[in-house]
């Protein structure tokens, strides 16, 4: 019986393995290197979603799939970017609530002294 | 991921309204497995998004995860190291992986196996590093799912339960590739095709996926 499956070059791969291993190495360097703040995020998210896209493109064939397939997986994850910025925006607000009532770096307004 | 044409745009609804399977030349196994994977990314990701969470609102400083897990190379203590290994094991895994694919395809069933049970053994690893380095959290820092000496209690209870997590599915996929590469070796794919190998490949590439956002916002963050 005929295969169905999906065949490539065996050298894609290999090209694949190896870009990963760079990215591995170069997102480890951002720690090594001690950058901070948003130099530091925005290259951890950079390389994290080029490492990501090879894998799930050449090593999980999505690349070669056909549309049906793609959007059928691809496109319900974006629910989970609405959850992640929903969260992200309530936790500000948690954080300040707790700053100011349960105290922590700043110091909550004292109350003002009794007038009587 | 290709850029969509008008013929792919025709081709997708033609796909999803001709009252057929949808997903034409796709085998029913792979067509599940994608979607059991979909599944587990918002397992993973609602996780991910509850460590968000509690690291954004709480109070008390986050433990620095290079500190933590640091080890002493020769008396230098070097940043994440243990970590670093293990995510070059697991892309070399992956690699290993994807081989084993194209050669089940190309019917060299001997070495389809073999690869896969290097896979296997790359992942058994893995889950030994990650034992070693839990061992080391608990019993020489004092990290419990409740608190912890460095700082936000949440610390431990986000990494052993999004780690564990990761762990499981490690150890699953090597109990997975040892049964499939089994098969492959004893020849009871040889009339069915060898879908199978790209298949266990799918769930072994998405737990490489996986321990690449662990790694970002858990470790690296």
């Amino acid at each position: 019986m005929a295969d169905t499956g999906q065949q490539h070059p065996i050298s894609i791969y290999f090209w694949i393995w190896g870009l990963l291993f760079v990215f591995s190495a170069a997102s480890y360097m951002v720690d090594y290197a001690g950058f901070q703040g948003y130099l530091r995020w925005s290259l951890i998210i950079i390389f994290m979603m080029l490492k990501a896209g090879f894998i799930v493109a050449i090593f999980m064939h999505m690349r070669w799939e056909r549309v049906a397939l793609i959007t059928a997986i691809m496109l319900p994850p974006g629910a989970l970017l609405v959850l992640v910025s929903l969260m992200a925006w309530e936790s500000d607000y948690t954080w300040m609530t707790r700053i100011v009532y349960l105290g922590g770096e700043i110091a909550p307004e004292p109350l003002p002294p009794p007038s009587h | 991921m290709a850029e969509a044409t008008s013929t792919q745009r025709l081709q997708l609804v033609e796909d999803w309204s001709a009252d057929v399977a949808v997903f034409k030349g796709v085998p029913w196994g792979k067509a599940m497995m994608w979607i059991f994977l979909l599944s587990d990314t918002f397992i993973f990701t609602s996780f991910l998004t509850g460590y968000m969470t509690v690291r954004m609102t709480t109070a008390e400083p986050w433990p620095n995860p290079s500190e933590v897990f640091a080890l002493d190379a020769f008396g230098v203590p070097v940043p994440l190291l243990l970590i670093a290994i293990m995510t070059f094991i697991l892309i070399s895994s992956s690699g290993t992986m994807a081989m084993a694919v194209n050669m089940g395809y190309r019917r060299k069933r001997k070495a389809a196996a073999v690869l896969m049970i290097v896979t296997a053994i790359f992942g058994a690893s893995f889950v030994g590093m990650q034992m070693f380095e839990w061992t080391k959290l608990i019993v020489d820092e004092g990290v419990r799912p409740w608190s912890n000496p460095m700082g936000a209690s949440q610390f431990g209870a986000c990494f052993f339960m999004i780690t564990g997590f990761h762990g499981l599915h490690v150890s699953a996929g090597v109990v997975y590739l040892a049964i499939v590469a089994t098969r492959v070796w004893r020849g009871r794919y040889e009339e069915k095709g060898y879908d199978i190998v790209e298949i266990t490949g799918l769930y072994w590439h998405f737990v490489d996926l996986v321990w690449v956002f662990i790694f970002a916002f858990f470790y690296l963050w």
